[in-house]
């Protein structure tokens, strides 16, 4: 009797207690499945979509409120002169202008005055010259080995896409930085501003690019200044971030410096606090460039030529040795661009003494490099368009090798994913259909509220409604599936590498350069494997999101197991523990609340994942999402986007408060 | 009001807490220990008042969390006191505007901080201009400055290198020349050399009295550090828990310490490096002796003469006037002055 009163009030029950009891009731009440017409409300949120429904109220319509909201921006006129759409379009439109000049420089050249584009010989030398100045000669070479390629492999153009691509993040890049920038400093400065400006982060960047790409769609249109506007929404979340972090982090004592010294506000901005958040902010550029990139193949779903568009279509034809071409090129740009920004974030000033040419070596180089470049593009055309003749493509030999090998491999693979899809996936999706959304709130509800934090459980659980009540909650269910599937392979895979990792530290160099490397992937080169071998399916989806956000897995793991103070471990090793019991009672218990930060990053990850899966087919939030872009249905996208921002945040929310509590009890300074 | 007074402070509160001024106008401005801590709130100034004179070294000495730093910054208003008065040069500086502040402090105060606080990003030379810099001086003119400053603190040729090539020491001594850039009249020092080796602490020590021997500031100088207060001090503030609890000269402080707190402090405190001959002798005995001290000698210098020799000694004083005498009994009295205590 005892036993099941602890049993009863414990931990344990008070958590899953509602939800099983939920759960059991389906044996109680008639119509509890999704396949009965008229499920009861307590499982399904009434008015639900159920399948394959177009445009639907859910239980409160938010998706006609939005839409109503959508048409009153496009059509009421301000003060009578211009709609909130002539005023996105104006400010579009002048995006437009700097992208001309962009344009011209890289591809277009200047018709009017008879000048052409940049030839090739230019950027490569200048390339190079700015990877030695950044870091050295190996920095150079991979700048250079990066635009050989462009320009070797440009039977099919290539190069000419990936100028296209450049050109737009040339403007997107420096305009999310400047806003970035901008709104970092004004939320430092202003309290009340801070108190507005984190959650709108936190939405923007938990929202998926798609939601967004509608209403860029609709505000500003198609084409590149609409890619670039959609880009800069996405890119400048990260800079204004790392700008407030950066400024809360100078230490007191320099800004005491600047107040002592006699500065004013603009002066202290300027000359102390911006110059001394240097690192963090460089770090936030990088960041920005790297989120642009990422966005080359999505900005593509609305238009932008390059090279994302042109990868797009190739997976659409299943020509993957084309679409393989020239995803190596995006990938090579973006590591170009990721270690150079990396580069620049890290450099100090270096002391030179001496003349001139001796304290500006690299700026004497460039201006020789210039003089001589132009000379040669003078003389010789070949330097001023690299002949299309001396190009080159693997593309058909590269067709070849995937259909050999995915035929060599057909069948285990084959076996492989029925086996998965029947044994594993499944099964796991029906229990995730057959959660009562009842159930659900109370559970995170009660998370929460366990976490001691009244607002949390509040928060997580309107989070959980407005899902329930937006329509969407079959399909929310089916994402989450996915994203559950993903992060327990992930955690199977990630874990047990990150402790092999851990062990030396040659092994951890190499495990976490490897990470570096496939974090640069823009995502969608990872549907590139997964069609390889899956073709198309749940399994080639789960694969593409497993390969993708197993990386933050391994690395927090690594951090965590590494992190382990050496006193301890020596302490341990002298109490007399074998190797596997320091891992597993002292090592794996300290480590535990970074590894639960990393399986949160890996849900972010894979969220974010699931939702370009959609691409290839999968019957989640993201096929409802694509569908909403190719109808431009705004109010659609943006709910639905909004209901994968609050599956993510409100798991975000709970892991991380379970982590920081966690860590504040073994003494770990959060 | 002093009227040598530099800087006076008045009655210095600060407390941390909500609305903490509210709470200080309902307990009269002179809230108890058990109040304040009753009421959550965390003291990190009570009821300071102090004078810095001009042309003086004044050290406030204290442990970790006693408060000397926030005296510090109320000082300069780099921390705004929950209560009280800062006069500086006679005027209120807590009642001056933003701009007469800049001014201020662009002209008058130069500070050093415990963690040299250089800018990374600029060259020694251009760290030291700095102050220069913002107040609009043209670039030839204050990196002319600004070498003579380099020059002076002893780091010429190092003008091009930036902080994170320079030692600890050589970054404090960059953190003084900054300070003294603009020829300021008030020097704050916030623990200044505290984040260096024993070593060249000494020897940073040495510089700052020779510089000051030069430049004859007035000096506010924290430490944690009572041998260094009391090498470097003209007058000794000692803080606890936010109380500034005694102030007076070295000497004062070890012969009459005010509180048990004082005592245990400078309890450690060799006599023979602090007191002078004047200090003990035997004031009585004005006999002229064959062999002499000088008043002002210290007892760690004449104690191995006066052991060593039976005879007595006279203590002059520069007019080679006898003042009195001592022999080894009022040595070795003012040396063990505890044992006679018990």
């Amino acid at each position: 009797m005892n036993k099941i009163k602890t049993i009863l009030t414990g931990k344990f029950f008070f958590i899953f207690g509602p939800f099983i009891l939920l759960w059991l009731l389906r044996y109680v009440i008639p119509n509890y499945t999704i396949s009965s017409k008229t499920p009861h409300w307590a499982y399904i949120p009434p008015k639900s979509c159920l399948g394959g429904c177009g445009s639907i109220d859910g239980l409160i319509p938010f998706v006609d409120w939005t839409n109503a909201l959508i048409q009153f921006l496009r059509k009421y006129e301000i003060f009578g002169l211009f709609t909130f759409r002539d005023f996105t379009r104006g400010i579009a439109n002048y995006v437009d202008k700097f992208l001309d000049f962009t344009e011209a420089v890289l591809h277009k050249g200047f018709p009017s005055y008879d000048v052409g584009p940049l030839p090739w010989i230019f950027i490569l030398t200048l390339t190079i010259i700015l990877g030695f100045y950044l870091r050295g000669w190996r920095l150079a070479l991979l700048g250079g080995a990066c635009f050989s390629y462009l320009i070797l492999f440009s039977k099919r153009g290539i190069w000419e896409l990936s100028m296209k691509s450049l050109a737009a993040i040339s403007v997107s890049a420096p305009l999310a930085a400047l806003i970035g920038l901008c709104l970092g400093i004004l939320a430092v400065k202003r309290k009340r501003f801070a108190n507005f400006l984190w959650p709108m982060l936190n939405i923007l960047q938990s929202l998926p690019h798609f939601s967004y790409l509608i209403l860029v769609v609709i505000f500003v249109g198609i084409g590149t200044k609409a890619g670039v506007i959609a880009t800069v929404i996405f890119a400048f979340p990260p800079m204004a971030r790392l700008t407030i972090l950066g400024l809360q982090n100078i230490s007191q004592e320099i800004k005491e410096a600047g107040v002592m010294a006699g500065c004013t506000k603009w002066q202290m901005l300027f000359k102390v606090e911006i110059p001394a958040a240097r690192s963090p902010i460089m770090l936030g550029i990088n960041q920005v460039i790297m989120q642009c990139l990422a966005m080359i193949v999505i900005a593509a779903f609305i238009g932008q030529p390059g090279l994302g568009h042109d990868l797009l279509i190739r997976l659409q034809g299943l020509r993957l040795g084309e679409a393989f071409e020239i995803g190596v090129a995006v990938v090579l740009i973006a590591i170009t661009l990721d270690r150079y920004s990396q580069a620049l974030a890290l450099k100090e000033p270096e002391r030179r003494e001496g003349n001139f040419v001796k304290r500006n070596p690299y700026l004497c180089a460039t201006f020789f490099a210039i003089i001589i470049c132009s000379i040669l593009v003078f003389l010789f055309p070949f330097f001023n368009e690299y002949p299309k003749e001396l190009t080159v493509s693997a593309s058909v030999y590269l067709d070849n090798a995937i259909k050999s090998f995915t035929r060599s491999l057909f069948v285990p693979l084959g076996i492989f994913r029925d086996w998965m899809l029947i044994y594993f996936l499944m099964p796991l999706k029906a229990v995730f259909q057959s959660m009562p959304w009842t159930g659900v709130i109370l559970f995170v509800g009660a998370i929460g509220w366990k976490l001691g934090k009244m607002r949390l459980a509040l928060t997580v659980m309107l989070f959980v409604f407005f899902i329930a009540s937006s329509g969407y909650w079959v399909r929310a269910m089916i994402t989450v599936y996915m994203v559950f599937a993903s992060l327990v392979i992930c955690a199977l895979i990630g874990i047990p590498l990150g402790i092999w990792a851990s062990k030396k530290e040659s092994r951890t160099k190499i495990v976490l350069n490897i990470c570096d490397i496939f974090q640069t992937f823009p995502s969608f080169i990872y549907l590139l494997p997964a069609i390889m071998l899956f073709q198309i399916s749940d399994v080639s989806a789960i694969f593409a999101i497993v390969i993708y956000s197993s990386i933050p897995m391994v690395r927090y793991t690594v951090f965590g197991l590494r992190n382990v103070p050496q006193q301890i471990i020596e302490a341990s090793i002298t109490s007399g523990c074998t190797d596997r019991q320091l891992l597993w009672k002292v090592k794996m218990p300290l480590a535990f609340p970074e590894i639960i930060l990393g399986a949160n990053q890996t849900l972010m990850f894979a969220l974010f994942m699931v939702m370009i899966a959609g691409f290839i087919g999968t019957v989640d939030l993201s096929q409802e999402i694509f569908r909403a872009l190719s109808f431009s249905d705004g109010g659609k996208g943006l709910i639905i986007g909004l209901c994968v921002a609050f599956i993510g945040l409100t798991a975000d929310r709970l892991l991380v408060e379970w982590s920081s509590q966690m860590k504040s009890k073994l003494g770990f300074k959060v | 009001m002093n009227k040598e007074a530099k800087i006076s402070c008045k009655n210095i509160w600060k407390l941390y807490g909500e609305a903490p001024e509210k709470f200080l106008k309902n307990t009269n401005n002179n809230p108890t220990t058990e109040e304040i801590k009753k009421n959550n709130y965390i003291p990190a100034v009570r009821d300071a008042s102090i004078d810095v004179n001009t042309g003086e070294i004044l050290v406030i000495m204290g442990l970790s969390g006693s408060g000397k730093s926030t005296l510090l910054r109320c000082m300069s208003k780099l921390i705004e006191p929950t209560h009280g008065q800062v006069f500086f040069e006679g005027s209120d500086l807590l009642k001056a505007s933003e701009k007469e502040l800049i001014d201020i402090r662009r002209h008058k105060m130069g500070m050093v901080f415990q963690h040299f606080a250089l800018l990374p990003h600029r060259t020694v030379l251009q760290n030291v201009a700095f102050p220069l810099e913002v107040q609009g001086q043209e670039i030839q003119k204050r990196e002319e400055r600004a070498k003579d400053v380099i020059k002076l603190v002893g780091l010429e040729g190092r003008e091009k290198y930036y902080p994170r090539e320079l030692s600890g020491g050589q970054q404090q001594r960059v953190g003084l020349a900054r300070s003294l850039a603009v020829e300021p009249d008030v020097w704050f020092l916030d623990e200044p050399f505290s984040a260096l080796d024993p070593l060249i602490r000494k020897e940073m020590q040495n510089e700052f009295l020779r510089l000051q021997s030069m430049l004859k500031k007035t000096i506010v100088f924290i430490t944690h550090d009572f041998d260094e207060a009391i090498r470097l001090a003209d007058r000794i503030a000692i803080m606890y828990e936010g109380l500034i609890v005694q102030v007076g000269t070295p000497e004062e402080l070890i012969t009459k310490p005010a509180t048990d707190y004082v005592a245990e402090f400078t309890k450690d405190i060799p006599r023979s490096k602090l007191l002078n001959a004047e200090s003990i002798m035997n004031e009585k005995d004005k006999k002229p002796y064959e062999n002499t001290v000088n008043y002002s000698d210290k007892i760690e210098k004449i104690a191995s003469k006066v052991l060593k020799s039976e005879s007595i000694f006279s203590v002059v004083d520069d007019n080679k006037e006898v003042l009195g005498s001592v022999s080894k009994k009022e040595l070795i009295k003012a040396l063990f002055a505890e044992d006679k205590n018990e």
